[in-house]
């Protein structure tokens, strides 16, 4: 330990350990891309107000500029970088590349990472403020255009990719629902709850 | 890269076409892996970081800083302010004119705006900076403000920026009283700003005698002249690159940042990062001026124009003349036998404007196309007749000829897609549940043009090429376009050919802006690649390290002929009103362009698309607030400025039809910026026809729309 | 943003001990506000004493019926929970109807109640504001207030409660649990956040050093037919102009029973107790709706750009309302 307003610590991100010495004050963002060299995550607006910095954290999509990468210690941290299997592209990440689903790419790592995390989520059968009936004996509802969209307006496109973003999305849902299992990734195999 | 529409299969022995066919954009992969490096994503060792410190009053002199007490703060390096930054040059005439003294940072203790770079704290680590500057106390001597923009402001005054700011043809009084339908009205737009999702970052550092500054701009050999200039530096010894470019808008040109950056990295010696925070951005990265534009048109009964005048103010800062030009669309768009046209300015406490996604057009088209659909209703006419009837045959002011006004046509083809036909002018008659709903219509237009550029094009003995030109794919897809270009050039396959951008080593070249980028770019790359293949084709040796031709467009550029030069659209919506909450939903939406020929087609529909959204974006949620008594934002983030997101954007549709550019090399006009022209206009005539309401202000807010249903009057 | 320290807390009596009602120490759930606000500068906490960690993440039946919901809960799992979506289906739509998918995977419940106002000056330290700095005035009384307070407000501060869950929470009657070093303590939910008055900048009944540590919603049959609905200046991901969390039994055409609350009108999620008087026992229908919304809003003080918010919570009474009353009669 160093000193009170730091802290050596280890973070495991896309199943590596890292060990790091770490100003309290630093965000898991700011550890990724300034720290450990990993900038595929982006920051946009480092308030939460954009989606940018999408990570999953224990399978789940949150935003790495809120979250102290001091109080990341001992979770399980997915960031874009580890998403693939090898060479082989997450289903998403494939979906989003086929079809354009994006222009200035800034924002696409963390449109990428809250698909799969939303994905996972619909399957869990999570509702959303879209959703008709919330209620368990109503059943989950359908990936719907509509369902899609609001559960991906936490991620800001500010070029206006949103009509492919959503095409890539189901599509790369659709796969997942006929294969009953997330295609590849070792990482997104863990985000299934 | 794939092609992802059905082509020739690569067996045959003649190449088939590139250009036309759908392909995914060449950094892809590197965009969807995160490989892809950002400006303040290219490591250096001994990197510092530097934090801006801005004003936070809006007017008056900066009388002490106390720098002391920061120095002293862990990790801090150094504080650049006004008493020790080097000495900039500012009165030069760069490739956009004379610089917006903005950039030009502490260069004396003056504060014209809240919201101004007073110093620049460097320490070793981010943290480190942002604490020091957040305790580093600056004290000013105040000044009264005035940031209260109105249309009618005694000081406005007539401003030419990149078109004359009036014209003046017939006698508007005469011809006004001659209408038998005439429809005054005023119309405002508030401020807006780019909110590129990356926020502006610069890296800067001296190498072996050279300035290298990583950069997100929108072009290098731009901003590379103009560091040269400001420091006083040989162009020969600045570098600027800027490989992948999170989005700019207009708002990524030369900044505070990056003049910040090269003070302290010329100070430390030693590498300096200075990136904007979203906040930041708000004060420093150039904006959109709130306009109010007054229309009047005079009709005959059947709709032909006898009057037209199109009255528009906007602002700038006290120290930087921008005009946000809005009366000129309506140079392009209707003929009337009194035509009046004004662009005029109020200089404010206020930061400097800059263009900003079709700059003029986009506010200018939401209030004449607004207009346009008043007079429809008035005259009892389908809107789209109304336009038909005013086709100019000759540019309204300009008396020279259409290269090219397929504007009829993008509105057939729209109203046969759309069902317009089926549509009742009449309003407020449709419901369904809470929602009322509507349809509105409106033209497109945007100024078509081309500006010198160099390339080279060079053939490698392993029979693969490489293309380098110093433009920006700041989202675009020009990297991919100009690979689609300079593969059919070369008669070869795009997967042969590496281009390579974003270095102002590659020589000088339009910046990615006024829709011009690409065919600016394509023109120089398919000059060089072309003349590359004869070359090749007379039997030329590849040596070893490759044969490269030149290519500089200046001279192509001048031979043409003068011309109205433009690519044109219609824009179709249909929205849902829910007048109970003020809620307003676009259904859907269809805008069928003229823009030249589409080199490719997958990006180019995202590009036309997301310019829609931005009309989208215009019409319901942009809008910055200022608040009178501190000169300064309320709410400067982006929970507090809206913009659309998922669930604003229906699913929504963008086509084009054949028009391919006959003066230009590949057929381009250029695709960025028309997507939003009057794309507002059409969402806001399409809640007037859902409610009865007409809204004149943007953005068509639930309490505007709450406020007119229970006032029930026109807002 | 200051130099902190931090600690991870592992139970409950740990955390308050950590804390040890210092006023310069706070407790970290997911962070999503607290975060924020230091990095704006308006919280520049010394030490952060970390709860995530503790044994608070469980929603569980009481025995009356009712559910207790951990603070630690996140707001995602908290929509997610089935029985939330039974028996308090309002609850999971605002929690729903609040922020992003990604915000609502780290926020907490406790957290999620103590989040402050969204108001522009108080975010802005360079900006006077009575919530942050006491005393140093409230510019939004003639700046920038469209989504201000109409209800409940003062000449002192006018800002809004940002939460959606609160607004159901509140119509659900919640009782909040917290526990300090003197013990364990609970406050309805009507009693935990303090008037505005003069010290808008006390938000909370919570004694120093407490910890909140759960949320229990009585049974309340009327809350299994009931429904949220927000309003925005956006279609998702943006804070309210206005909301309204309401449930209703209605036999025989005469309401029974009635819960209102609304939201982004006051400091404090506000409990409709005037209207839900006026609706009880009252014929259904439209006019008795808006007759109790009226009622309710008899009190509304707008400022020169909310005024709008009376007519949005009126008009929202008698729309959920009647959609609530017409599922009834299925």
């Amino acid at each position: 330990m160093a000193s009170s307003t730091s802290s050596v610590i280890t973070l495991k991100i896309n199943g590596e350990k890292y060990t790091l010495p770490v100003d309290h004050r630093t965000t898991l963002l700011d550890a990724l891309r300034e720290r450990l060299d990993l900038t595929g995550t982006k920051k946009g607006c480092d308030q939460g107000q954009c989606g940018a910095c999408t990570v999953l954290l224990d399978g789940r999509r949150s935003v790495a500029c809120l979250q102290l990468a001091v109080a990341a210690e001992g979770r399980e941290i997915t960031t874009i970088e580890g998403v693939a299997d090898g060479e082989r592209l997450h289903p998403v990440q494939q979906a989003f590349l086929d079809l354009d689903g994006y222009q200035c790419g800034y924002c696409t790592p963390g449109q990428i990472c809250s698909a799969i995390g939303m994905i996972e989520e619909h399957a869990a059968g999570w509702p959303s403020a879209v959703t008709e009936d919330v209620r368990p004996e109503a059943g989950p509802p359908a990936l719907s255009a509509d369902e899609i969209r609001e559960r991906m307006s936490g991620n800001l496109c500010r070029c206006g990719a949103y009509v492919s973003i959503v095409e890539a999305v189901a599509r790369a849902a659709r796969a997942r629902t006929d294969e009953g299992s997330v295609e590849s990734g070792t990482n997104a195999k863990e985000t299934v709850a | 890269m794939t092609t992802v529409t059905t082509g020739t299969t690569a067996t045959t022995s003649v190449q088939a076409p590139s250009v036309g066919t759908g392909h995914t954009r060449v950094e892809g992969r590197d965009k969807v892996t995160g490989a892809a490096r950002y400006a303040a994503e290219v490591p250096f060792a001994d990197l510092a970081h530097g934090w801006l410190v801005l004003s936070t009053v809006a007017r008056g002199r900066i009388v002490a800083l106390d720098t002391d007490p920061v120095l002293a703060m862990p990790g801090v390096l150094a504080v650049l302010d006004h008493r020790n930054a080097p000495h900039l040059v500012t009165d030069y005439h760069g490739m956009l004119g004379t610089p917006d003294p903005t950039c030009a940072v502490f260069q004396h203790d003056r504060v014209p705006h809240q919201g101004w770079p007073v110093a620049l704290v460097v320490a070793e680590t981010s943290e480190q900076a942002r604490e020091a500057a957040e305790a580093l106390v600056v004290r000013y001597e105040q000044e009264p403000h005035d940031v209260e923009f109105t249309g009618d402001h005694p000081d406005a005054y007539p401003v030419d920026g990149h078109m004359p700011a009036v014209t003046e043809k017939g006698d508007l009084d005469a011809q006004l009283a001659a209408s038998a339908v005439v429809v005054d009205a005023e119309y405002t737009t508030p401020e807006e700003h780019h909110n590129p999702m990356e926020p502006h970052a610069a890296t800067a550092r001296w190498d072996d005698g050279r300035l290298e500054v990583i950069d997100s701009n929108q072009g290098v050999t731009w901003v590379a002249g103009e560091l040269a200039n400001l420091f006083s530096l040989d162009p020969a010894s600045v570098r600027v690159r800027s490989e992948h470019v999170g989005g700019g808008f207009g708002s990524k040109g030369v900044r505070a940042h990056q003049v910040a950056a090269v003070m302290a990295a010329t100070l430390l010696q030693r590498p300096v990062r200075v990136v904007l925070t979203r906040r930041q951005m708000f004060s420093l990265a150039g904006y959109r001026s709130p306009t109010t534009q007054r229309i009047r048109l005079g009709a005959d009964p059947d709709g032909r124009l006898r009057a037209l005048e199109h009255r528009a103010v906007s602002r700038t800062s006290t120290v930087y003349e921008f005009v946000e030009p809005s009366a000129g669309v309506a140079r392009v768009m209707y003929d009337a036998d009194a035509h009046h046209t004004a662009n005029r300015v109020v200089r404010l406490d206020v930061p400097s404007p800059t263009y900003m996604r079709a700059p003029g057009e986009a506010p200018g088209s939401f209030a004449l196309e607004a207009a346009l659909d008043e007079l429809a209703e008035k005259c009892g006419i389908d809107p789209i007749e109304l336009r038909l009837r005013n086709e100019p045959e000759t540019g309204p002011v300009s008396g020279l000829p259409f290269a090219g006004r397929n504007l009829a046509a993008c509105f057939r083809e729209g109203a046969r897609r759309f069902g317009w036909a089926e549509r009742d002018r009449r309003p407020g008659l449709r419901r369904e549940g809470r929602w009322l709903l509507g349809t509105g219509t409106a033209a497109a237009s945007f100024p078509a043009g081309a500006a010198p550029s160099t390339a080279t094009a060079t053939a490698h003995p392993d029979g693969t090429f490489t293309v380098r030109i110093s433009a920006a794919d700041i989202g675009t897809g020009a990297r991919t376009a100009l690979t689609l270009v300079a593969a059919d050039a070369l008669r070869t396959a795009p997967e042969r050919i590496r281009v390579r951008i974003g270095d102002s080593d590659f020589g000088p070249a339009m910046i990615a802006g006024g829709s011009m980028g690409t065919r600016s770019w394509s023109w120089a790359v398919k000059t060089a690649a072309g003349e590359l293949r004869e070359r090749l084709a007379l039997g030329a040796d590849i040596p070893a390290e490759g044969l490269t031709v030149h290519s500089d467009t200046t001279e192509a550029l001048g031979a043409l002929t003068p011309a109205e030069r433009h690519s044109f659209g219609a824009q179709f919506a249909e929205v849902a009103v829910d007048v109970t909450t003020g809620e307003v939903r676009v259904r859907r939406m269809l805008g069928i362009f003229a823009a030249g020929r589409i080199v490719n087609p997958l990006t180019a529909r995202n590009q036309f698309l997301g310019g829609m959204i931005w009309g989208i974006s215009m019409a319901l949620h942009e809008e910055a607030a200022r608040d009178r008594a501190s000169g300064g934002h309320v709410g400067a983030d982006l929970a507090g400025y809206h913009v659309a997101t998922h669930a604003d954007v229906p699913r929504i549709e963008a086509d084009w039809i054949d028009d391919t550019d006959p003066d230009d090399p590949v057929g381009i006009k250029g695709i960025g910026e028309i997507g939003i022209v009057g794309a507002a206009a059409a969402v806001a005539n399409a809640v007037w026809h859902a409610t009865g309401v007409r809204h004149r202000s943007l953005p068509i807010r639930p309490d505007r729309v709450l406020s007119a249903a229970t006032g029930a009057t026109d807002v | 943003m200051r130099e902190f320290d931090y600690q991870r807390a592992y139970d409950v009596a740990g955390a308050v001990a950590l804390l040890d009602a210092d006023p310069d120490t706070r407790f970290l759930g997911g962070g999503t506000n607290l975060v924020d606000l230091m990095k704006t500068g308006v919280e520049r906490p010394v030490r952060l004493v970390d709860i995530r960690e503790l044994p608070l993440d469980r929603i569980e039946s009481t025995p009356e019926g009712g559910l207790r919901i951990g603070a630690t809960v996140t707001n995602g799992d908290l929509a997610a929970h089935p029985e939330v979506r039974r028996r308090y289906p309002a609850l999971a739509q605002a929690v729903l109807a609040g922020a992003s998918g990604q915000l609502r995977n780290m926020a907490t419940v406790g957290g999620n109640l103590l989040q402050r106002t969204r108001c522009g000056y108080f975010t802005d330290v360079s900006r006077p504001c009575n919530k942050r700095v006491p005393g140093s005035g409230c510019p939004a009384l003639t700046g920038e207030h469209r989504n201000h307070a109409i209800l409940g407000a003062s000449e002192h501060c006018v800002a809004v409660h940002p939460s959606d869950m609160g607004v159901a929470l509140a119509a659900f009657d919640a009782v909040v649990h917290f526990e300090t070093a003197d013990g364990a303590g609970e406050l309805p939910l009507a009693d935990f956040y303090l008037p505005v008055g003069d010290t808008p900048h006390r938000e909370t009944a919570l004694p120093p050093g407490a910890l909140i540590t759960g949320v229990t919603l009585p049974p309340a049959p009327v809350a299994a037919h009931s429904r949220y609905r927000k309003v925005r200046e956006r279609a998702s991901y943006a804070f309210a102009i206005g909301s309204l969390a309401a449930a209703l039994d209605i036999r025989d055409g005469v309401v029974r029973e009635a819960r209102l609350a609304f939201g982004a009108v006051a400091s404090r999620p506000w409990r409709a107790a005037a209207a839900e008087r006026v609706l009880t026992g009252a014929p259904a229908g439209a006019e008795t709706y808006a007759t109790a919304a009226d009622a309710e809003l008899a009190a509304a003080r707008p400022l020169p750009d909310n005024g709008y918010k009376v007519d949005l919570i009126r008009n929202l009474v008698v729309t959920v309302l009647t959609e609530l009353a017409e599922e009834t009669a299925r």
